[in-house]
């Protein structure tokens, strides 16, 4: 069915001979795997990837792809080609009935090198991924099944299945990103807690030949005359390629809805009779919004959807799954180099099951809008949607999916001083802002992130570089164009932190804040990176 | 800002006649529909969470039947 791509086979790796010993092992070459193994890789750590498949996603699935997640791209050096191939919208439009609801804007501030979103297939940036990952030196084993695991004390041993044979290897860490149906979590025997929603969706992809009549924005429908007494929600991707997403209402019978018979009626209905189209992709699907208790079990580590699920309101999924990777890569990847103790692995559960708790809350809560449990609560989203079209106030209560946003890591055990009040504390993602580097634009954030830094508001200062402990590089800004320092042309970069003149920031390698100091102490700026890297303090003094 | 449950409406009567009067004719559903917008616009009046999460306790209290009070 899909004209718009083709999906790559790789070759299938040969089946390696005599004991194999990896130091990380990623299950699943998808979206996360791939991330994570990127980042690592980029961190010099050795990464082989297994996965039972030899090629990307089939279909579009996870396609809007969040501004914190792009500018993780940025840092792996992949964010050009998401804006440039990417459907960039901001806009999004609520319609009740026949009417229009109303509108909003999701990022109304300027100057951030990413937009709030773009929409792009998921094949594609996997496929970029793929060719990050090997010309970084990741081994991608395509075609390479894991057939049983045994987690031990000091890693796994994974029992693999290839096409030609098969063989054991030995994982210091294994890292899960196999997907829902995590095949290492349900060999290790880890429930979910969560809830299954009873509603069944359909996924529509359809290429519109010739004028189409709706903009570059998301469009969601309450009720619509063409789909009465369900939801519709609509997505412009890359290729001409549109989504339609289709409420069906739990009981639906999935393969009869997958029939082409089924859907185009339903296409059509509501792009008019005389709007040709060919149907590129479909799925149904149901959800559930759930997560396991850990994401780390010892030297086994869940990121994703194998660790956590959400339903697509909101685009969580793909993007929380990004944001575990750009997580985990860092601490991990210190702990291989001896930077840090296996301790600072911790702190992913301690950070990234917050931020899954937010995002589970929030597409729970859309779900819960979009599919009312009972009567009343059909009867209050009717008349919250009723309202909305009138009244401002009831605007914010209309629920059609609160749209990923990073996390702020705010109870980290990370967490160092915030040093004063307001602006990105300890824990949040740094803020971009627009700088000028010896006169040409740049960004903030192309300056920040891999290693730690520490971004100071003042002119550049030998002496507190050379007090800077190991591993922090400094990077300046001033509010005046000054040699060797990022010129804050606007004013940006000091009020997005609401940085005091001399102020100073250490920022993590995924780009989180660690800490902020009023004045930049090298001892303190010395016990914060020791908390950061989750040191004991026996090791701090050495 | 509390609940305040003491009177403040300067005409009861008047404003009881007036709330039924906006269902006169309605259908059970219509009616319905018609209090839910009225809910959501006073608590948007309200505004408070504490006080509306006051408003709900009354509200799911003052339905209990007096058997399951106690339990």
């Amino acid at each position: 069915m899909p004209s718009t791509y083709q999906n790559p086979r790789y070759p299938p790796a040969p089946t390696p001979q005599g004991a194999q010993h990896r130091p990380v092992v990623i299950a699943g070459a998808g979206l996360v795997g791939l991330t994570l193994a990127l980042d690592l890789a980029r961190h010099g750590v050795a990464v082989t990837v297994l996965d039972e498949d030899d090629t990307v996603s089939f279909g579009s699935r996870a396609i809007c792809f969040a501004k914190r997640t792009l500018e993780i791209f940025g840092r792996l050096g992949l964010g050009a080609r998401f804006t440039q191939k990417g459907i960039t919208w901001k806009t999004g439009r609520v319609f009740h009935g026949d009417r229009e609801a109303y509108a909003f804007d999701l990022l109304p501030e300027e100057g951030h090198e990413y937009p709030a979103f773009v929409n792009l297939q998921q094949y594609y940036a996997e496929e970029w991924l793929v060719e990050a990952c090997l010309a970084a030196g990741v081994e991608i084993r395509w075609k390479h099944r894991i057939t049983r695991i045994a987690p031990d004390a000091v890693g796994a041993t994974v029992i693999v299945d290839t096409p030609d044979g098969g063989y054991a290897l030995h994982a210091d860490w294994l890292l899960a990103c196999d997907g829902a149906r995590s095949f290492i979590r349900e060999s290790m025997g880890l429930p979910f807690t969560g809830q299954v929603f009873r509603d069944r969706f359909l996924i529509a992809d359809v290429v519109i030949k010739g004028d189409v009549q709706f903009p570059t924005e998301r469009w969601f429908w309450f009720d619509p005359p063409f789909h009465p007494g369900q939801s519709v929600l609509l997505h412009k991707q890359p290729d001409d390629v549109w989504r339609i997403d289709f409420q069906l209402g739990w009981d639906a019978d999935p393969e009869e809805e997958k029939r082409p018979e089924k859907v185009i009626p339903r296409v059509r209905a509501m792009l008019g009779e005389h709007v040709p189209f060919d149907l590129e992709w479909v799925s149904v699907y149901t959800f559930r919004c759930r997560r396991i208790e850990r994401f780390r079990h010892g030297r086994v580590i869940f990121a994703g959807d194998a660790a956590h699920q959400v339903s697509p309101f909101g685009a969580r999924g793909g993007n929380a799954g990004v944001q575990d990777a750009d997580n985990l890569a860092w601490k991990l990847a210190a702990v291989l180099a001896g930077r840090a103790p296996e301790a600072l692995l911790d702190s992913y559960d301690a950070e990234r099951i917050p931020a899954t708790d937010e995002n589970i809350l929030n597409s729970t809560r859309s779900t819960d809008f979009i599919t009312p449990k009972n009567e009343a609560a059909r009867g209050y989203r009717d008349a919250v949607l009723e309202l909305a079209a009138h009244h401002a106030f009831a605007r914010p209560l209309v629920n059609s999916g609160r749209l990923s946003r990073p996390s702020t890591y705010a109870a980290s055990p990370l967490n160092g001083p915030a040093g004063w009040e307001g602006g990105a504390p300890p824990g949040a993602p740094a803020p971009d802002a627009p700088v000028l580097q010896a006169g040409r634009p740049d960004w903030l954030l192309r300056h920040l992130g891999d290693g730690f830094r520490l971004l100071v508001f003042g002119a550049p200062d030998a002496a507190l570089v050379a007090a800077l402990p190991a591993g922090v590089a400094a990077v300046f800004v001033t509010a005046e164009e000054t040699p060797g320092a990022l010129f804050d042309h606007a004013g940006l970069a000091a009020s997005r932190f609401a940085a005091p003149r001399g102020g100073a920031v250490l920022i993590r390698p995924d780009q989180h804040v660690a800490a902020r100091f009023a004045l930049p102490d090298p001892a303190a700026i010395v016990s914060a990176l020791e908390r950061a890297l989750c040191r004991y303090p026996a090791e701090a003094a050495a | 800002m509390t609940l305040d449950t003491t009177p403040r409406i300067a005409d009861p009567d008047g404003f009881f006649a007036l709330l039924v009067e906006a269902h006169r004719g309605l259908s059970a559903e219509e009616s319905r529909r018609l209090d839910a917008r009225l809910v959501l616009i006073l608590a948007n009046q309200v505004g408070d969470m504490a006080a509306l999460c006051a408003a709900i306790e009354a509200a799911r209290a003052a339905g209990t039947k007096v058997s399951d009070a106690g339990r």
